[in-house]
């Protein structure tokens, strides 16, 4: 027993350094030079300023802006703390938080009808930090932030569109828009206007 | 046709044209005949000596499990040491706490019998340091456990009469070097492409668009997942595993991790048949278990997609399905495909949350883990598979008036016992917890109360929940529908028995039965020999999983999903 032990500690020792040591340190040297950000989670810029993670929702409030959907992380959008709400699809209290989020919803965008509202928009993502948003959902927001910003609504349709990211290799899985990429081409082209102007 | 459906299918395909050349490696492997990666070799020996192992030495069932349990229990002091005190050790960038007592052992344990039920969340719970040196580690080693365990049981299948079943040590470490490490690094390798962290940074601060604050947990998270999925084990690195958009950025790193799910468990059925040199059984047991998960995957797709009624009627769009608790990058179809693949393996890693699936989807993902020898962890999932084998050998010996042989071995009442044992421990313990938990609930609600109310969803919904976590805990998978409030002391200490007991008592119950059959005379197969590789032998034991297994949980299934069901369609 007491012999089986000290060959147990040995070996243990033995694979911390193979895996915890040897193994990590392969994948941090790859992630140094082929990862997106040497590690670590890959950023976006705007004018030279990081404005968020790529792949990491943020909340959206203003009008100028397009939505990501609700969240449950800390308070909204916590990327210290993600959460989902776990909610069974039967509980009570959870179908009347939809029902007032349906109606926050066509609160900000008056010329939707209630069976346009799109599912997603109304329902708390796995992770609380969901990005992204169906081309769907994108559409229906285009009339509040054309007229928010004072754009045509197909000036912002065509940024909807050059940012739809397709399904893998154009066949697997969902087309898809990246919420925080979208406002992030939203602005540059309210800027270009401007400089026009 | 639909691309997510296609996704679905793609990914199925894949599995299975894949396990088996991996399959046919495994075995090669654990026979030590010549592979591809034999360059590992000198290091592996280089290991044993200055461990003072003998990696030659042949084991009999009975020193193979000391062995096993041995080591085991050394892990069990090392993870509870680390864990208590990780607020004193290094690489805690963002300056994380210990884990209280019964948090620790509950983590321990989870961790140690490859389960990986998480009661805490990985971005606060737990330090870069812990990450490593215990969860990542456990990860690999435990698995590997399994994997020698099966190892082993092969070895005595394959053997005409014999005493050794092997030694553990030697497939402990094949199992890590030639087959969980190079395939964690081909893994790894498309993560970190896609954008999974991989440092040791701390929190990521920035001002968003809007202009408010967010810190973006991140850290050596593409080196756990791989293994994560690959070992059968779940664990996440982040809280919400792998819907987090950081643990699972792509549909690509969705289809890579859910395809490692399923892999080696797969592939170990299909090294059964190049081990024994019977493909013929192999595939017969490959056609039940891929039957009844393809069932499962139906069922669940069916109703996420579908979404939900009650939803529905409030008239809103619902094209997309049921996407509570789901992932827009991902779609109800991956995630329904996910919730069957990582219940029917012991996996338990999640790409959305199953507390928020429909009442029947809610009750594969049970039945799955319930019935717990489709495919399941790797190693311990055939396992599992293989003492049904012999009560299957057993019942339709009687019927047919013939002596029950498996393989050349007459199983006599000393297996039965044990094959029996193991077969019903699973539902006791599932459905003794459940009911102690109900009683708590409903006897002693100021206790509840105590501990923060732990439900987080009234009625049936509630019974489900409890239900799930004691068929989580039991099948060693991990999962949980998480809106239980389970980082409490009860929850804590008697799931973590509940570990205990169905990942130890089914082990060496199985190397028992193998060990018992080894030794015994081989009887040459002749007329009146059962065969045990034909389709009516498939049915008969997919009928005896479904009697013994599945029929038990019924009852319960129907006073929670079953229930909830008849209440919302």
């Amino acid at each position: 027993m007491i012999s089986t032990l000290l060959k147990s500690f040995k070996l243990t020792i033995a694979f911390c350094v193979l895996l915890s040591v040897c193994y990590i340190f392969i994948l941090w040297v790859f992630a140094q030079v082929a990862g997106p950000n040497k590690g670590n989670a890959a950023v976006l810029e705007l004018d030279g300023k990081v404005v968020g993670a790529a792949n990491v929702g943020q909340a959206f409030t203003k009008d100028i802006y397009f939505w990501g959907r609700p969240s449950c992380a800390g308070s909204g959008y916590d990327a210290s703390s993600s959460a989902g709400s776990n909610k069974g699809p039967s509980n009570e209290e959870y179908l009347a938080e939809v029902q007032a989020r349906i109606d926050t919803f066509l609160l900000h965008h008056p010329y939707l009808k209630r069976e346009e509202v799109p599912a997603e928009m109304v329902t708390a993502s796995g992770s609380g930090l969901d990005p992204d948003i169906s081309l769907k959902a994108a559409y229906l927001q285009v009339q509040r932030v054309a007229e928010a910003r004072g754009l045509s609504k197909d000036k912002v349709t065509a940024i909807v569109k050059a940012n739809i990211e397709g399904p893998l290799l154009g066949v697997f899985g969902p087309k898809k828009v990246n919420v925080l990429k979208l406002n992030i081409a939203l602005e540059k082209a309210d800027k270009n206007k401007n400089n026009i102007k | 046709m639909n691309t997510e459906l296609l996704g679905s299918i793609a990914q199925i395909v894949l599995m299975v044209v894949l396990a088996y050349p991996l399959g046919k490696y495994i075995a090669k492997v654990y026979k030590g005949e010549k592979t591809c990666l034999d360059f590992m070799a000198p290091l592996e020996r280089w290991i044993f000596k200055i461990c003072g192992i003998d990696p030659n030495l042949e084991m009999n069932w009975k020193s193979f499990l000391k062995a096993l349990l041995t080591i085991n229990l050394f892990w069990f002091f090392w993870g509870m040491i680390l864990l208590y005190t990780q607020q004193y050790l290094p690489l805690n960038p963002d300056g994380n706490a210990g884990q209280s007592s019964h948090l620790s052992f509950n983590t321990c344990i989870s961790f140690m019998v490859n389960c990986n039920l998480q009661h805490y969340s990985g971005e606060s719970g737990l330090t870069y340091f812990t990450q490593l040196f215990v969860i990542m580690l456990f990860q690999f080693i435990t698995a590997a456990t399994g994997m020698a365990a099966l190892a082993g049981i092969f070895k005595a299948m394959a053997a005409k009469t014999t005493q050794t079943i092997g030694n553990f040590w030697s497939l402990l470490m094949k199992s890590c070097t030639r087959i969980l490490l190079p395939l964690s690094l081909i893994v790894g390798f498309i993560l970190i492409i896609e954008g999974t962290p991989m440092g040791f940074d701390g929190k990521m601060q920035l001002v968003t668009l809007e202009g408010n604050e967010q810190s973006v947990s991140q850290g050596p998270a593409a080196a756990i997942i791989p293994i994560k999925q690959l070992g059968t084990n779940g664990g996440g690195y982040f809280g919400v595993n792998s819907s987090h958009p950081l643990e699972n950025p792509t549909y690509l790193t969705n289809m890579v991790e859910c395809w490692s799910i399923l892999i080696l468990p797969m592939a170990m059925v299909f090294a059964l048949g190049f081990y024994l040199k019977r493909k013929k059984l192999a595939y017969s047991i490959f056609g039940v278990m891929l039957f009844a998960y393809l069932l499962s995957v139906g069922i669940n797709t069916y109703y996420e997609m579908n979404g939900n009624p009650k939803i529905e009627a409030m008239g809103i769009d619902q094209v997309n399905g049921a996407m509570e608790g789901k992932e827009t990058r991902l779609g109800p179809a991956a995630t329904a495909l996910w919730s069957c693949t990582t219940t029917v393996t012991s996996n338990g890693s999640v790409n959305g949350m199953h507390d928020s699936t429909m009442p029947l989807s809610g009750m594969m993902e049970m039945l799955n883990m319930q019935i717990n020898t489709w495919f399941g962890g790797v190693g311990v999932g055939f396992m599992n598979y293989y003492a049904f084998l012999i009560i299957a050998v057993f019942i339709s010996g009687l019927m047919v008036g013939r002596t029950p042989e498996f393989l050349g071995k007459k199983v006599e009442s000393r297996e039965m016992k044990i094959a029996t044992i193991v077969a019903l421990a699973h539902p006791f313990v599932i459905l003794l917890g459940t009911a102690v938990a109900c009683y708590f609930y409903v006897y002693h609600p100021g206790f509840v109360e105590n501990e923060g109310g732990w439900l987080n969803n009234p009625s049936f919904h509630g019974l489900s929940e409890m239900l799930y976590e004691y068929t989580s805990a039991s099948a060693n998978n991990g999962s949980g529908f998480e809106g239980l409030g389970d980082n409490t002391y009860f929850w804590n200490f008697t799931t973590g028995l509940a570990l205990i007991i169905s990942r130890y008592l089914p082990i060496v119950g199985q190397v028992a039965i193998a060990g018992l059959l080894a030794r015994k005379k081989y009887v040459p197969e002749s007329a009146g020999t059962l065969k045990t590789d034909t389709a009516t032998f498939a049915v008969m034991t997919f009928s005896v999983i479904f009697i013994v297994a599945a029929l038990s949980f019924f009852p319960a299934l129907t006073l929670g999903p079953i229930a909830e069901y008849f209440s919302i369609y």
